[in-house]
């Protein structure tokens, strides 16, 4: 076959039979995988609200909420008491981009563990904030106790990472957004829920 | 054949798209902090060149020159969403930890370069043995890259530690020392070259 010549027509062709089979093709492959990824994003979600509210004490059931605008996850015991929540928070003010994470808080406020969902800070720096060393130091401190959510360099009580204090500014203050949010409403949630 | 096998291994050392050819650099330089992501990113690219040539070189006498570039671009690109779709699915921890880099797949220039050069003007399979041949080069430099820069920057290669962390230094995982360490890599292969001309 000889080389087409480039007419208004060939070009026109050309083009129109490109595109419309590769946007069938990539319409095919969405939808292939479509359902894994929403499953992965799930199991994800899922696997992060367990871990932060691990506590040896056995979760009887998760209920669904929405606090101050954050998704959360009330955890109840067998009894219907209130255990504690995952509380899903986020925060624009990183290096780059959006960071998510998920808050894991007792009832006294306490925070239980940190998990991060999201981020896409620059790795080797920012992006440490997903190692035990810098997200495991949250782990049992309350801020209704004095602990107080902003790096050291700012007066507080949080050890940033080194050469990232942005993104270390914005981790704190998305726990700090998240211990608000369930401090202000936790009462609401204390006496079971929608007890059984 | 031997000239199939010189296609395909041209691009491994002696036309090396980043040692050589200096092509694809941001990629390059922005995903190589450590071992496998260089990995991940090179074997990403090296499909998207292979499919690509592929296709492109079937559709090389359909494709009427003056639109040659936008056509070869929505290949590429349409190569690239597939791409990242797939990894999105099947290896969500390495699709995060690129993520904005997969996309950019689209505009290096290694894929539309190799489209242009040597995919519209040669039959099908010399097109693919070109492909996988760069795409194995840009893996094999990114991956020695990554390397060098985890292991002097975070004292680990793959993920395994080797030196204790007071060791790292901390300007190979940024980007100087991305370009330090390229220019190191370029002189030893310019020398390598030199000694065996």
């Amino acid at each position: 076959m000889a080389k087409k010549p480039s007419t208004l027509v060939n070009m026109l062709v050309a083009l129109f039979v490109i595109t419309a089979v590769s946007g069938g093709l990539l319409g095919l492959v969405y939808g292939m995988t479509k359902d894994t990824i929403a499953e992965v994003d799930l199991k994800k979600n899922q696997a992060a609200i367990e871990a932060v509210l691990q506590t040896g004490t056995p979760i009887d059931r998760l209920e669904e909420a929405t606090i101050d605008e954050l998704p959360c996850n009330l955890a109840y015991d067998a009894q219907g008491n209130l255990l504690g929540a995952a509380v899903k928070t986020y925060s624009n003010a990183g290096f780059n981009g959006r960071i998510e994470l998920m808050v894991g808080i007792l009832t006294d406020g306490t925070i239980n563990a940190v998990s991060v969902l999201s981020q896409s800070e620059t790795p080797g720096l920012g992006a440490n904030m997903v190692n035990p060393k810098f997200k495991d130091q949250f782990n049992g401190k309350n801020p209704n106790n004095g602990y107080k959510l902003t790096v050291k360099k700012d007066g507080g009580d949080v050890d940033a990472i080194t050469a990232a204090t942005i993104t270390s500014r914005a981790f704190s203050g998305a726990v700090q957004l998240a211990c608000d949010a369930f401090e202000a409403h936790k009462a609401e949630f204390m006496k079971g829920g929608n007890a059984q | 054949m031997s000239n199939n096998l010189k296609t395909f291994t041209k691009g491994l050392i002696k036309e090396n798209p980043i040692l050589v050819l200096l092509l694809g650099c941001c990629p390059t330089l922005a995903t190589t902090t450590s071992a496998i992501n260089g990995m991940s990113m090179g074997l990403a690219t090296t499909f998207v060149l292979i499919m690509s040539n592929m296709v492109i070189s079937l559709l090389k006498n359909f494709i009427p020159d003056k639109v040659r570039i936008p056509c070869f671009i929505v290949v590429i690109a349409s190569f690239v969403t597939i791409v990242q779709l797939v990894m999105q699915a099947y290896v969500p921890d390495i699709y995060e930890t690129l993520g904005l880099f997969i996309p950019l797949i689209v505009v290096n220039c290694i894929v539309l370069g190799r489209a242009e050069a040597f995919a519209s003007k040669n039959p099908v399979w010399p097109s693919i043995l070109d492909g996988a041949g760069m795409g194995l080069g840009f893996t094999l430099a990114l991956t020695v890259l990554g390397c060098i820069r985890e292991f002097l920057g975070s004292g680990s290669v793959f993920g395994l530690t080797i030196l204790p962390e007071t060791a790292n230094i901390l300007l190979f995982i940024l980007p100087p020392g991305a370009f330090i360490c390229l220019g190191f890599l370029i002189a030893i292969v310019n020398q390598f070259k030199k000694e065996n001309h």
